[in-house]
């Protein structure tokens, strides 16, 4: 036993092979992943320190509750949650391709193929809707002792600390109309904007309803920038991913792999998919969980 | 470039292609309920007001749940359980940076935190979630 082992751990380094055992192409994949987790790994670990030298960070509970189709409804992480198993399941049908190609069957890795591309796709989509969503999304916030109204953006941050009571009143009082008009039309989406700017100042207040004006101050400003700059690189990667993928969903159907005799491509084409995959575990635990 | 035959010549021997998917959809299975508990433990957090230490505790479970999801992803859905061990050691062994990579950067804003609460009133005073009772110096460091 000992001595066979012996034997082949010092062959692998004698030169003539592969001292890994893989073709080049896909050990050179593996260690350009490396090199993209050092890149995630390095956002994810700055917006970890930003968070860390903060007294105060959004619940991801408050910022993520919204589901398509649901209006206002409180659905905390709902709808990340059919994000990432959207994404968990297109990584199985990946695999499932791979697979087929190991065994050589053309047909079963075109269809596992297009699978993993229409989970791609679908991916991208419910990404863009949170997106829209988060970006036009109407709060109320503490802005130079008035209130104003925003979304989230990278230079706006909706999610800070509640405002209760006399504060409340008291801004309200400093808030100027434009500000009155964007406010009340949160409320009555059905009023025409001009009739609103048409009124006054002590009208506009009047229709507010403080006890049902949910106020926030603004929140760390940075919140904004690694959110989408990490959901959004992330997004690229799976973009990218899905356009390898149709290409490989190409390649395969027209034949090129079975002259070729190896579905070696579709290996690699599966590694850079599983690291989406395993990358969006990690912004999935450090945005929406934590 | 590319021979006819089906392995390259770099490739000194194959592992034998399992027959069945019956791994994958195991593995499939074993995501799917770690992040379902991911998720509970998550909205649990939500719901119930619970003492500083379970919520720091119960971010701890998630974080080793979610070591575990990359394990199972990384071993059986990129086959790297199947590979030698110099292939498994090249790429694991560099990626060893991270345990330094995340204790020093958490550190550093933390310290940050500490240092301007100590020293910047009014960062102290309007980021606080509650007024700090002076004689707690868990917060903003030691005098």
């Amino acid at each position: 036993m000992a001595t066979t082992a012996v034997a082949q751990n010092t062959r692998w380094w004698n030169g003539g092979r592969s001292p890994f055992n893989v073709e080049y192409g896909k050990l050179m994949m593996w260690y350009f992943l490396i090199s993209d987790a050092f890149t995630f790994g390095a956002f994810l670990i700055s917006y970890g320190t930003i968070r860390f030298s903060q007294n105060f960070w959004a619940d991801p509970n408050h910022v993520f509750n919204a589901f398509p189709g649901t209006g206002h409804a409180n659905l905390p992480l709902a709808f990340v949650s059919l994000m990432t198993f959207i994404l968990i399941m297109s990584s199985v049908t990946m695999v499932l391709a791979v697979h087929e190609g190991h065994h050589g069957n053309q047909k079963g890795v075109v269809k596992w193929l297009g699978w993993t591309v229409l989970g791609g796709i679908a991916f991208l989509s419910c990404q863009a809707w949170e997106w829209t969503h988060l970006i036009t999304g109407e709060h109320a916030v503490l802005s130079n002792g008035g209130i104003d109204v925003i979304g989230t953006t990278v230079r706006g941050n909706p999610w800070g600390l509640e405002v209760h009571g006399a504060a409340v009143t008291e801004a309200l009082a400093k808030t100027p109309h434009e500000n009155l008009v964007k406010l009340v039309a949160m409320e009555h989406h059905d009023m025409p904007h001009q009739q609103l700017a048409a009124m006054g100042d002590q009208q506009l207040r009047g229709m507010i309803n403080t006890a049902e004006l949910h106020v926030r101050e603004a929140g760390p400003i940075a919140f904004g920038g690694f959110f989408f700059g990490i959901t959004g690189f992330h997004g690229f990667h799976v973009f990218s991913g899905v356009i390898i993928n149709i290409i490989m969903l190409l390649m395969a159907r027209s034949g090129v792999f079975e002259r070729r005799g190896h579905y070696l491509m579709i290996e690699k084409a599966g590694l850079y998919w599983h690291f989406v995959d395993l990358v969006w575990v990690f912004v999935f635990l450090c945005f929406y969980l934590i | 470039m590319e021979h006819s035959h089906s392995t390259t010549s770099e490739v000194t021997f194959h592992h034998a292609a399992s027959d069945s998917t019956k791994r994958i959809w195991r593995t499939f299975w074993v995501l799917l309920g770690l992040t379902v508990i991911e998720l509970l433990l998550g909205l649990s957090m939500y719901a119930f007001n619970l003492p500083g230490w379970l919520h720091l505790f119960m971010k701890g479970v998630i974080v080793i749940l979610t070591l575990a999801k990359a394990y199972y992803i990384v071993s059986i859905f990129m086959h790297l359980g199947d590979e030698i061990r110099n292939l498994i050691m090249t790429i694991v062994v560099p990626l060893m940076l991270f345990i330094w990579f995340i204790a020093a950067f958490l550190w550093d804003g933390n310290a940050y935190r500490t240092k301007r609460n100590r020293y910047d009133t009014y960062f102290r005073e309007s980021t606080m979630e509650r007024p700090l009772n002076s004689a707690d110096t868990s917060k903003h460091g030691f005098e």
